[in-house]
């Protein structure tokens, strides 16, 4: 049900891949809402569907059946066009392998979603030196990822995220692949975006600890929410 | 395009290695290409350079060349009659009846034979054709035996060197210069005194053909349409000498590109495979990244042509060091069998903006052909399947 307060509704929600003749159910009619400044984690076992679940709240899957919406909008009714416009200024992705591309620096990883906007030259380095101030990496922009440590990484993909200040931000395992300091300081991170910039953040995590800083978290499993 | 282009171009500079080989294979392609049409280029520009714009040249109607050319000395002497016709120095008409023929020669090294053209001129053949310089000894005296050798003739054939004699029409023929004709077709010729050469052959009333200078370049058309009407001689068709070499340059110019056209083809499909491979490599190792774009919001279309642009780059580059080989071949001369005149004629190759731009032209081709079915498995990379690749 939609009101005032929520940013995103999913609606009898289920999604079901096929191998060769044979369905195979990942999702079944899941139905939640999430309020606006929410930090959401998700969590459940391998094969759960909570990354699926993340997928299909972000826009880069289908559901079988269902309706997401999020800030008013019906996206699985959108086109593939208009998705992938919708995705660029509503959400702000987040990966565990952090998905910088490695021939670029990190202050153009950061801007690399800013190419889609009309903003000008000056505008655009001033989102993408904000962004970094944000996560504490202005002093690394010229650094291309190999010469980052894997949180510092991570951290240039959260300022690519959070650049063209999205509705949502969705972290898929965003402390799997990193050692216990360097998790903690992502965490501490997400927190402050949620806290001080008021991002709506879903996270899928199997980290306790992760889950922990946030608000709620809810459980798949089996496709099911328990 | 969304997608930087600074983006497509160190993904190529990070896969040197396989970058590097596949701009090998195109420059070569393109530099093949490029030859063959510097090779007809040349030969054109060899042919078409011989001959003037004011200059006229008159031909038996329907014969190929001069070679298979006869004109009256009848004829001759009416036509040259003609006001349009520019005077000489020495008030004389600017006009030089010629002989045309061929004799065999050795060749330097080889010693393999070779038709050589001798051309008998009148004296004013050098007014007529103001770039041909003596370079070496003096010039042929009128009346006598002597003869002068342009410059290749010099270079490629056996006892063509000043002071030494050649045979031909029964006949002792004495070396005493060497003419320096700017690279044209004159440069692949032998000359003497018209009428010692026609006395030799025994055509004393038969020339091959007559070049004059006219007083007006737009009299042409005037002066050839009133030859056609004369019942006297109307066998004698009358051309723009710049024409009568383009055309003599045609049919050996065209076999040399469609040839090297078919063979460049060929090539071509093997460097767009290379280039293919590539770029499958290139796309199936950035299967993450394609994912990751994707996510971001970056179009199909943006994806797309994201890696058109990247295949496109590599065969820019790889034609850009193609021409760049193929440019040193000016440096070069060759030489082959004019089908015309059935003789030795010798040229360089000659690049032009229009090679260099074809080439271009037909890199991008390949970089469009090679990239376009791995371009098109990027952009229709589902976005969960490509994130989920590693």
């Amino acid at each position: 049900m939609n009101n005032s307060s929520t940013i995103v509704s999913v609606q009898n929600i289920s999604k079901s891949y096929w191998r060769e003749k044979l369905e195979i159910p990942v999702l079944s009619n899941i139905s939640f809402d999430i309020p606006d400044g929410e930090f959401l984690s998700l969590m459940g076992p391998s094969g759960s569907g909570k990354t699926t679940l993340l997928n299909l709240i972000a826009g880069i899957d289908r559901p079988t059946s269902g309706t997401i919406t999020v800030s008013g909008n019906n996206i699985t009714s959108l086109n593939e066009t208009s998705l992938a416009k919708w995705r660029s200024n509503n959400v702000g992705f987040v990966f565990q392998f952090y998905n910088l591309l490695p021939v670029l620096t990190a202050y153009e990883n950061v801007e690399l979603p800013l190419l889609l906007t009309k903003l000008s030259k000056k505008e655009k380095k001033e989102h993408v030196q904000f962004a970094l101030e944000t996560v504490g990496l202005a002093d690394r922009m010229d650094h291309s990822p190999k010469q980052l440590s894997g949180g510092q990484q991570q951290r240039v993909a959260i300022a690519r995220a959070i650049v063209t200040d999205p509705t949502l931000l969705v972290a898929d395992e965003p402390t799997g692949d990193l050692d216990k300091h360097s998790a903690e300081e992502i965490m501490i991170l997400l927190e402050r975006l949620n806290s001080e910039l008021k991002k709506t953040i879903i996270m899928v995590t199997h980290d306790p600890r992760a889950a922990e800083k946030a608000h709620t978290t809810k459980h798949l499993d089996k496709g099911e929410l328990s | 395009m969304k997608i930087p282009l600074s983006y497509t171009f160190r993904s190529l500079w990070t896969r040197k290695l396989t970058t590097l080989m596949t701009v090998t294979g195109v420059a070569l392609v393109v530099f093949v290409f490029a030859a063959v049409l510097m090779l007809a280029y040349g030969l054109e520009k060899t042919l078409v350079d011989t001959g003037y714009d004011d200059n006229v040249i008159c031909t038996r109607k329907a014969s190929q060349g001069e070679l298979s050319s006869q004109i009256d000395r009848d004829a001759i002497n009416q036509i040259k009659t003609y006001p349009e016709i520019k005077l000489s120095k020495e008030g004389k008409p600017l006009a030089s009846a010629e002989m045309y023929t061929v004799i065999n020669l050795h060749k330097i090294g080889s010693g393999d034979m070779s038709n050589v053209v001798v051309r008998g001129v009148a004296p004013e053949a050098f007014e007529l054709r103001p770039n041909i310089t003596m370079k070496e000894g003096r010039m042929f005296a009128l009346g006598t035996n002597q003869i002068i050798v342009g410059t290749n003739i010099n270079q490629r054939f056996d006892g063509t060197q000043i002071g030494e004699s050649i045979e031909f029409a029964g006949d002792h023929w004495q070396i005493v210069g060497v003419m320096d004709a700017a690279g044209t077709g004159f440069d692949s010729e032998i000359w003497g005194d018209a009428e010692r050469i026609l006395s030799a052959f025994n055509r004393s009333n038969a020339y091959s053909s007559m070049t004059f200078r006219l007083n007006n370049k737009e009299d042409f058309e005037k002066l050839r349409d009133r030859v056609a009407k004369e019942p006297r001689y109307n066998y004698v068709e009358l051309k723009r000498e710049r024409v009568f070499y383009r055309e003599q340059s045609e049919a050996m110019s065209m076999f040399i590109t469609i040839l090297g056209t078919v063979i460049t083809v060929i090539f071509s499909i093997g460097a767009m495979i290379g280039a293919m491979i590539t770029m499958y490599s290139s796309v199936a190792n950035r299967t993450i990244e394609v994912g990751t774009l994707r996510a971001l919001g970056f179009k199909r279309r943006n994806i797309l042509s994201a890696f058109l642009i990247e295949a496109m780059m590599i065969t820019f580059i790889g034609a850009g060091v193609g021409l760049a080989l193929a440019s040193t071949l000016q440096f070069f001369a060759i030489s082959t069998m004019n089908f015309t005149s059935f003789s030795e004629l010798s040229f360089g190759f000659a690049l032009s903006p229009s090679i260099i731009l074809n080439c271009i032209i037909f890199a991008i081709v390949m970089g469009l052909f090679g990239g376009f079915l791995p371009s098109i498995r990027a952009a229709r990379m589902n976005i969960v399947n490509a994130l989920r690749a590693s």
